[in-house]
C-alpha cells in the first residue's frame, strides 16, 4: 500500500516529549480549524426540523423493526402468535371473573362482556405501550451504540408493536360482538379516528417514559404499580358512572379529564349499540330522579340518607352529562399535547442516549 | 468494549507529557477532527459487597451514588486529524479505548470534554453491530438498510448486491442469525454496512472472523471507499492486515495517544513496546 506524505503528528517516536501548543497554521484550535473546513461535530443534537425529516424517512424501518419484533415475540413459546391474543383475553376472563361474578359490578351495563373486554384490550394497550416504552431505549443500548438513526424511532416501534398487537386482539373483539348480538353499524367507523388518537396519546407517552427510563432503570420497577392504580380509576372493570355519584364534583371533573378512561369510553361508544342506548337510559333515568324532590316528611337519620341518595343522582346524572359533552375534546387534547409534548421532551435529550 | 477499562478515580492526576503534540496539514482537505477528546461512560451492575435491601436504604439515605454504577474514563485528552484518502489502523492492547474511540467518532457516545468533527456521518462496523438475533439473514439486510435511511426500492436493489458479497452458504440467509458463525455473521454486517458509501467508515474488528478470501474481497471494497474520497478507520488485531491495508496507524494506550505516523514505524514501536 503506497505511503503518501507523512502527515498528522511530527512527534511521532517522542513518548516522552512535553506536550507543545498544537501547531495550526494561524488556527487558534483545533475545533475553529474543523469548523473553519465546513466540519460538524458528530454527537450533535440535529436541529428539529431535520430530525422530523430523518425520523419520517425512517417510517419503513419503524413499520419492519415492529412487524419483526411482533413476530419474534412468541417465537419460543409453543403456541406462537395465538399468545397475542390469549394474553389479553386471558386477562379479561380474570377481571371478569373478579368484577363481573364475584362483585357484580355490570351496574347499569347490560352487555357487561363486550363492555369489559372491549375496556381491557384498549386499556391494555396503553400501559403495554408505556412498559415498553420505558425500556425502549435503555434495552437498545448496543444498538444506540452501533448505528446512528433518530433514536425516537425506537418507542415509535414500541408502540406500533402494540398496535399491531391491539389490532390481533380486535379480531377477536370483533367475534365477541357479534356473538354478543351487536353488529357492525356505522358507528364503528368512529374507532379509526379514536385508535389515531389513542395511538398519538401512546407514541406520546411512550416518549417521555423512555427517555426517563433510560436515564433512570428504577423506572421499570415502578410503573406496574403506577399501571395498576391508573386501570382501577378509569372505569375498565365497573362504570365510572356509579364511582361518581360518591364522589364531590371536582374528583368527577378529574376522572371526565382521565385519558385512560376517554379513549376506552370512546371505543365502547363507537364498538357497542347497546352501550349508547345504556348511557341515554342512564341520563334519562338519574335526570328524572335527580329532578323529583326529597320525599316530605322525614325526619333525622332518614331524611340525611335520603337526601344523599337524591344528591347521588344528581352528581351521577352531572357527570353523565358532563363527560358526554368533553370526551372528545378531552381525546384530541390529550393525544396533541401528549405527542408534542413527548416528542420535544425525548429529542431534547438526543445526543446523551448512548452514554447510558 | 468494557473490558478491562479503569475507574475514574485512578485516572485523575495521570501524567499528560506523552501526547505526541497535532500538526496540522493544510494541503489536504480534512474530514475527522478529534479535538482534545475525553469519553466517560457508566456501566451498571456488577457490584461488590453485600448486595441486600438494608444496605442500599443506608445508601439512598446518605445520597450515595450506586456502588453498581461505575464511571469508566476510556478516553483521556486524545487529539488528531484525518483527511480524505486516509485509511488509518487502530491498534493497542485489550481495553485501550480503541473500539470507544471510533463509537465516538460515529458521534454514538457524546463526549464528555472536547470534541469530535466530521464530514458527512460517519457509520460503525462494530463485532456485535445491530442485528436481531432473533431474526432471519433476510430481515437483517432489510433492516440494517433501513436503518441506514435507504428507502425500500433501494434494499430491493441492493439486496441481491448484498447476499453476494457476504457469499453465505446456501440457505443461510433464511435461517435466524443466531445460528450463524461468528465469521459469517461478520460477513453479513459488513456486506450489508458496505452496500452504501460512506464519508467515514469505521470498522472495529469486524474482518478479524473472515477467512481469508472475505478479507481479500473486504480489502477490495475499503480501497475502493478510500477512492471515493472518504476515509476508513480500522481496528485490527492481526497487525498484518494494518501494515497491509493502511497508509496510517494510530497507537493508543490506557485512552491515550501513543504514537501517530506510518504504518511501519509504528507497528514497529509497538511491537517492540509489547514484546518487552
Amino acid at each position: 500500500m503506497s505511503h503518501p506524505e507523512r502527515l498528522g503528528a511530527s512527534g511521532g517516536g517522542q513518548t516522552n516529549a512535553i506536550a507543545e501548543r498544537p501547531q495550526l497554521n494561524g488556527h487558534p484550535s483545533l475545533a475553529e480549524f474543523a469548523t473553519g473546513h465546513g466540519l460538524k461535530k458528530s454527537a450533535a443534537r440535529p436541529p428539529l426540523g431535520s430530525y422530523i425529516r430523518q425520523l419520517w424517512q425512517r417510517r419503513h424501518f419503524i413499520w419492519t423493526f415492529a412487524t419483526a419484533k411482533s413476530v419474534s415475540m412468541y417465537t419460543e413459546s409453543r403456541l406462537g402468535q395465538l399468545w397475542q391474543v390469549l394474553t389479553p383475553l386471558l386477562n379479561a376472563a380474570v377481571y371478569y371473573l373478579i368484577f363481573g361474578l364475584l362483585l357484580g359490578r355490570s351496574g347499569d351495563v347490560h352487555k357487561y362482556i363486550p363492555y369489559l373486554v372491549i375496556g381491557v384490550f384498549f386499556f391494555y394497550f396503553t400501559q403495554r405501550s408505556i412498559t415498553s416504552g420505558a425500556k425502549a431505549v435503555q434495552g437498545n443500548m448496543s444498538l444506540i451504540r452501533a448505528l446512528h438513526f433518530p433514536r425516537a424511532t425506537l418507542p415509535f416501534s414500541y408502540t406500533i408493536v402494540e398496535l399491531q398487537q391491539l389490532f390481533a386482539a380486535m379480531s377477536v373483539l370483533f367475534v365477541i360482538m357479534l356473538a354478543f348480538g351487536e353488529y357492525p353499524t356505522w358507528h364503528w367507523l368512529l374507532i379509526i379516528p379514536v385508535l389515531v388518537l389513542l395511538l398519538m396519546f401512546n407514541i406520546g407517552v411512550s416518549l417521555v417514559v423512555a427517555r426517563i427510563g433510560a436515564f433512570v432503570p428504577d423506572l421499570s420497577q415502578l410503573l406496574p404499580f403506577i399501571l395498576r392504580t391508573w386501570l382501577y380509576f378509569s372505569g375498565i372493570m365497573f362504570s365510572m358512572y356509579t364511582l361518581a355519584g360518591k364522589l364531590p364534583t371536582w374528583a368527577t371533573r378529574l376522572l371526565d379529564a382521565n385519558p385512560g378512561s376517554v379513549y376506552v369510553e370512546l371505543a365502547r361508544r363507537s364498538l357497542m349499540g347497546s352501550y349508547r342506548k345504556d348511557l341515554a337510559a342512564m341520563t334519562t333515568k338519574y335526570g328524572e330522579r335527580c329532578s323529583r324532590p326529597v320525599e316530605q316528611g322525614l325526619v333525622g337519620k332518614a331524611l340525611r340518607k335520603a337526601t344523599t341518595t337524591h344528591t347521588g343522582y344528581c352528581r351521577q346524572h352531572e357527570a353523565l352529562v358532563s363527560m358526554n359533552q368533553t370526551v372528545w375534546y378531552y381525546a384530541i387534547g390529550w393525544a396533541v399535547v401528549a405527542f408534542v409534548l413527548g416528542f420535544w421532551y425525548f429529542y431534547r435529550a438526543e445526543e446523551r442516549y448512548g452514554r447510558g | 468494549m468494557a473490558d478491562a477499562l479503569k475507574e475514574k478515580d485512578k485516572v485523575s492526576g495521570a501524567p499528560e507529557q506523552s501526547t505526541p503534540p497535532v500538526v496540522v496539514n493544510s494541503d489536504r482537505e480534512p474530514i475527522v477532527v478529534v479535538d482534545d477528546l475525553h469519553i466517560v461512560y457508566r456501566v451498571y451492575g456488577g457490584s461488590e459487597g453485600k448486595g441486600n435491601a438494608v444496605t442500599a436504604f443506608r445508601r439512598v439515605l446518605r445520597r450515595e451514588n450506586r456502588p453498581s454504577m461505575k464511571e469508566v474514563h476510556a478516553i483521556r485528552g486524545m487529539s488528531f486529524v484525518a483527511y480524505q484518502g486516509d485509511a488509518i489502523g487502530v491498534i493497542g492492547n485489550n481495553g485501550s479505548g480503541k473500539s470507544t474511540l471510533l463509537q465516538a467518532i460515529a458521534g454514538l457516545l457524546p463526549p464528555d470534554r472536547g470534541g469530535v468533527y466530521t464530514t458527512g456521518q460517519p457509520s460503525l462496523l462494530g463485532v456485535n453491530a445491530a442485528l436481531m438475533n432473533d431474526l432471519t439473514g433476510e430481515r437483517n439486510i432489510v433492516l440494517g438498510c433501513l436503518a441506514m435511511g435507504m428507502s425500500p426500492d433501494e434494499v430491493k436493489e441492493k439486496y441481491d448486491e448484498i447476499v453476494k458479497f457476504a457469499g453465505l452458504k446456501e440457505g443461510f440467509i433464511q435461517l435466524p442469525m443466531r445460528a450463524y458463525s461468528s465469521g459469517m455473521g461478520s460477513r453479513l454486517r459488513f456486506a450489508i454496512a458496505a452496500s452504501k458509501s460512506h464519508d467515514v467508515l469505521l470498522i472495529d474488528e469486524a474482518l478479524a472472523t473472515g477467512d481469508a478470501k472475505f478479507r481479500r474481497k473486504s480489502a477490495a471494497k475499503i480501497d475502493e471507499l478510500r477512492e471515493e474520497a472518504g476515509a476508513v478507520f480500522l481496528v485490527a488485531h492481526q497487525l498484518d492486515s494494518i501494515r497491509e491495508m493502511c497508509n496510517r496507524v494510530l497507537w493508543i494506550d490506557e485512552g491515550k495517544m501513543m504514537m501517530d505516523g506510518d504504518p511501519d514505524t509504528v507497528v514497529d514501536a509497538y511491537i517492540e513496546a509489547t514484546s518487552k
